[in-house]
């Protein structure tokens, strides 16, 4: 099969276009570039849903457990402290049995125009079950890391805000808010690009490949077992994965950028890659 | 284990419990928590040991040397360690059995990989296959502890490198003006100095080492994860302990294990803090 080929069979294979059957003998280097490739659209898609629904409810949490009443609090404390404490991959094994174990019903959603029945069937299935558990680990890492930086958040600025006659939700838009995100994102950036990584284990963690529709590692590993030969399909996976790595510390250091771009130089909040483990 | 489980469909409630929970197989599990736990001691060595070569390189006066500190620790933070966990047993793996091939059955010409095979000779496979049990099981785990080393390893450089970095430069400039030499500055002086810097950063890697753990199901070694798939599924009237899926249940107890894990490792660490930092100028 010719590189244009392997591209037309395999480029789109994780969603669902292309060939049906994965390639068996015969397997070229074109091949395993592009089958893995599509794979890493799972990766991303995780990775982008999670991130986003993950930073408003962190967000939530992390007002909760600063400023929260106690029956805010409380939850959220044993929310952060139950996502944190326990290995991801027991999350998801977790997570797919309970939803497994789920009476199937139709939820139906009113969205105005039309009615939409969701089945909790879905929850079996990785793009919405192991989104959820994504996102509920993530917004708990995340939650960790926006209370401490509320928790820094200089004293002088609030003190500043309350003399200007801020108050509610305009002193937490205009200062608050930025503030935490400021200090919080050399951190956070860290917590993506280790989310991101987790996206790997979805489908080696109960969750089943329906039509073997799975991620890059989920092909990698595949490749590796029927060539019986690592060193390709893993190194290229690893290439996948430090790409889009870089692609996500660009992107973080350009919004460190805009978030500091009033501080005076000497007290901006640096953003180094790499500099801080949070997990 | 007791005397009443002999007949266990005779017995219900608690006492049916109590059987169940005390046949071979879960004592089976409750032998892989040790697994778990030797793995978390047996790779703190290595993990050490492989994190300061790495931040040393990364300090070397000598360049080259210092790009291999750099590329290794930039290569593994970049990659999922997951990815690492499927390769590098595989590729350990079959490097030893490429080298005892190459010396044991030199006569043997043509590349190992045949096609979509991978071939050694009888004598070269590792460990060979008629040995017993244990040696297969502890190959595997001598292989999942050396991969945990290298992913952990450069994360562990990574800290200690920004710990080595964060002694304050007075300390080692007065180290100099009393006559001690580099090799002395840094064994009496930065050394010792950077413990409670590395300190935060080490205990965090400490907890994520803790939560990679289960990761040893991928490496085929029989770890709790395997053993809550296997006593959870459904068992049938055939069993002596007939139950319906129970996996749930069992993972919950996992994540309830690794909960008060990574809650009595914060505590202690929690000590170790406020012990390592008297009497220095961190800030609280």
């Amino acid at each position: 099969m010719s590189c244009a080929e392997s591209f037309a069979a395999y480029a789109f294979r994780a969603i669902g276009y292309g060939e049906r059957l994965l390639p068996k003998s015969d397997i070229s280097l074109c091949d395993q570039i592009f089958l893995i490739g599509s794979g890493m659209m799972w990766n991303v898609y995780f990775a982008v849903v999670a991130i986003l629904f993950g930073f408003v409810f962190a967000t939530a949490l992390a007002f909760a457990r600063v400023s929260g009443p106690v029956y805010l609090r409380w939850p959220a404390e044993v929310f952060v402290f139950v996502f944190r404490g326990s290995p991801l991959f027991i999350q998801f094994f977790f997570a797919y049995e309970l939803f497994v174990q789920l009476p199937r019903v139709g939820v139906e959603i009113p969205l105005g125009f039309a009615t939409l029945t969701a089945s909790t069937s879905w929850l079996t299935k990785a793009w919405l079950g192991a989104t959820l558990v994504l996102f509920l680990n993530t917004s708990a890492y995340s939650a960790e890391i926006f209370t401490g930086a509320l928790k820094s958040i200089p004293r002088g600025d609030i003190e500043a805000a309350d003399a200007f006659g801020l108050s509610g939700f305009k002193k937490f838009r205009r200062i608050v808010f930025p503030t935490m995100l400021r200090l919080a994102w050399p951190s956070y950036s860290n917590e993506a690009i280790f989310l991101f990584h987790s996206t790997a284990l979805v489908f080696f963690s109960g969750f089943p490949a329906w039509r073997r529709e799975a991620d890059g590692l989920y092909y990698a590993s595949y490749f590796a077992e029927a060539t019986f030969n690592p060193f390709v399909p893993y190194p290229i996976i690893a290439a996948y994965f430090v790409f889009f790595t870089l692609l996500i510390v660009g992107f973080f250091g350009l919004v460190s950028k805009r978030l500091n771009r009033h501080v005076a130089e000497p007290q901006k909040v640096k953003f180094r890659l790499g500099s801080m483990l949070t997990r | 284990m007791f005397d009443f489980c002999a007949d266990p469909k005779a017995i219900e409630g608690l006492q049916w419990l109590s059987c169940y929970l005390t046949t071979p197989k879960h004592a089976a599990m409750y032998y892989s928590i040790l697994t778990v736990l030797g793995l978390l001691i047996a790779a703190v060595p290595p993990i050490l040991i492989l994190g300061f070569a790495g931040a040393l390189a990364r300090r070397s006066g000598f360049a080259p040397i210092r790009w291999i500190g750099l590329g290794y620790t930039s290569i593994v933070r970049g990659v999922p360690d997951i990815v690492f966990f499927l390769f590098f047993p595989i590729a350990l793996d079959q490097a030893v059995e490429v080298i005892r091939h190459k010396i044991k059955c030199p006569d043997v010409v043509g590349s190992v990989y045949q096609g979509n095979d991978f071939v050694v000779c009888q004598a070269a496979k590792m460990p060979l296959g008629p040995s017993p049990q244990w040696v297969h099981e502890a190959w595997g785990f001598a292989l999942a502890v050396i991969t945990f080393a290298i992913v952990f390893g450069a994360f562990t450089a990574n800290t200690l490198h920004g710990a080595l970095a964060a002694v304050p430069r007075g300390q080692l400039e007065t180290a100099r003006a009393f006559g001690m030499t580099d090799r002395q500055t840094f064994w009496r002086v930065h050394l010792p100095q950077m413990w409670v810097y590395a300190l935060p950063g080490l205990s965090n890697l400490w907890m994520i080492l803790i939560k990679a753990t289960p990761l040893l199901f991928l490496l085929g070694i029989k770890d709790i994860v395997y053993w809550a798939k296997e006593l959870g599924g459904m068992k049938t009237q055939a069993y002596s302990y007939p139950h319906p899926d129970w996996r749930v249940w069992y993972f919950a107890a996992l994540l309830v294990f690794y909960l008060l894990l990574t809650w009595i490792s914060q505590r202690v660490f929690d000590k170790v803090f406020a012990r390592a930092s008297r009497g220095m100028a961190v800030a609280k």
